[in-house]
């Protein structure tokens, strides 16, 4: 019987937390669209959850290249297939590896900077503050962040895999003498603009949208205790971590799966 | 001064994602080469084998074009590949035959043109005449093995 109860409470307990964080999503749109005038408190969220990430973004790109290229061309040499390394070490940057792991560092390094940020300005009871003053925290708060990281995860997403490109071509060319030439060509034929780069860059808008908005929203309903924001914290990188990797699942299935 | 910094780096992340994106559009997926107009050619064959679409057209080794297309002649079951060749080798004779060749000897399959030696040109929407299939391993394999068995009885 107690099972039953737990479970029941468990069932409206996720339920009750997935209309509330749908609504605050709404709120949180209508903030971004509001907040879009205010074009400097967006630049220096940017700077937050862009500039401070693009370090980590280039030299985990760097190294995935690196390792695409050695793993890539000690199966293909097998084949006497190397010429198409830079074709596989690309589709493999473009498709998967750009925005997915764009989005797991991003979670990490900046989803939970903003969820913490948010939980400590609930606990500080600086939102309710802002709302004395007649200044609405959906426009001065969440909107700016909201924006912010929907524009730096793609661009992220772009820098990894170009990176990771150039380094799969340092460990081809530098290391094993695959030849430029054949590198560039066989990736120039076998990457599609639309296909390829394009759906790449769909995946990383959805992924930006998702941690953007787990992040907000853990934050702003954490429980105003410092447990209360390491919690919220913990759940930001776990929830976004979980939902980018199922939706890269249906994602890829609706994009390459030709459904 | 803070603020100008923060503005200032902003905008070399986004110069630097720009960057990034225009490198995967040209550098990674070479949309702008040879993407230029085409007029388009068919061939029937008798079996495509593991054609794709997209696999390059060549004359010598040298690209002209690429396979638009590939469907089924309604009439007589024929494979129709269309054939999207670059506008500036519209000097293709009548009497120019297609082959489906293959790069290497497990590699992907491209097709291979031999023009003629005829003075009219190619319009579009023409039918290449002469063409040859391509070559199936299988076939290739059981025939050797059929011939084997026969020579040793």
């Amino acid at each position: 019987m107690s099972f039953l109860e737990n479970l029941g409470k468990f069932g409206l307990g996720f339920v009750s937390r997935l209309g509330v964080s749908f609504l605050f999503l709404v709120q949180a749109l209508v903030g971004a669209v509001k907040s879009l005038t205010r074009f400097r408190l967006i630049v220096h969220q940017l700077y937050s959850v862009g500039v401070l990430t693009m370090l980590i973004i280039l030299v985990s790109g760097l190294f995935v290249g690196m390792v695409l290229g050695l793993q890539g061309y000690y199966q293909l040499v097998n084949f006497s297939a190397e010429s198409s390394l830079g074709m596989v070490v690309a589709l493999f940057l473009v498709r998967e590896l750009g925005p997915v792991l764009a989005a797991l560092l991003f979670a990490g390094r900046a989803g939970s900077a903003l969820t913490a940020e948010i939980g400590l300005m609930k606990t500080t009871e600086q939102l309710a503050a802002m709302e004395m003053m007649a200044v609405d925290p959906m426009i001065r708060v969440i909107g700016p962040r909201f924006v912010a990281g929907f524009i730096a995860l793609p661009v992220l997403a772009a820098m990894l895999s170009g990176i990771g490109v150039l380094g799969g071509y340092l460990v081809g060319h530098g290391q094993f003498g695959v030849d430029p030439g054949v590198y560039w060509s066989s990736m120039q034929n076998g990457v599609d603009l639309v296909d390829d780069v394009l759906n790449g860059v769909i995946k990383s808008i959805v992924f930006g949208f998702i941690v953007t908005w787990v992040a907000l929203f853990e934050g702003y309903y954490a429980v105003p205790t410092s447990e209360g924001v390491s919690r919220a914290t913990t759940r930001t990188v776990v929830t976004s971590s979980l939902a980018i990797l199922g939706g890269d699942y249906i994602l890829t299935a609706l994009m390459f799966g030709g459904l | 001064m803070q603020s100008k910094a923060i503005e200032v780096w902003v905008g070399i992340f986004m110069l630097i994602g720009v960057a990034a994106l225009v490198m995967l559009a040209v550098q990674v997926s070479g949309a702008g080469k040879g993407g230029g107009e085409t007029y388009r050619l068919e061939a029937k064959f008798e079996n495509v084998g593991g054609l794709n679409e997209k696999a390059p057209v060549m004359i010598g080794g040298v690209r002209i074009g690429r396979v638009g297309g590939i469907r089924i002649d309604k009439d007589d079951y024929g494979a129709v590949v269309e054939l999207d060749i670059e506008k500036q080798y519209d000097n293709l004779p009548i009497d120019t035959g297609a082959s489906i060749l293959t790069a290497g000897l497990l590699g992907a399959q491209f097709v291979g043109l031999s023009p003629g030696a005829d003075d009219f040109f190619l319009e579009p929407g023409d039918m290449l005449e002469l063409t040859q299939s391509a070559i199936q391993l299988e076939n290739l394999i059981s025939q050797f093995m059929f011939n084997q068995g026969k020579g040793e009885e």
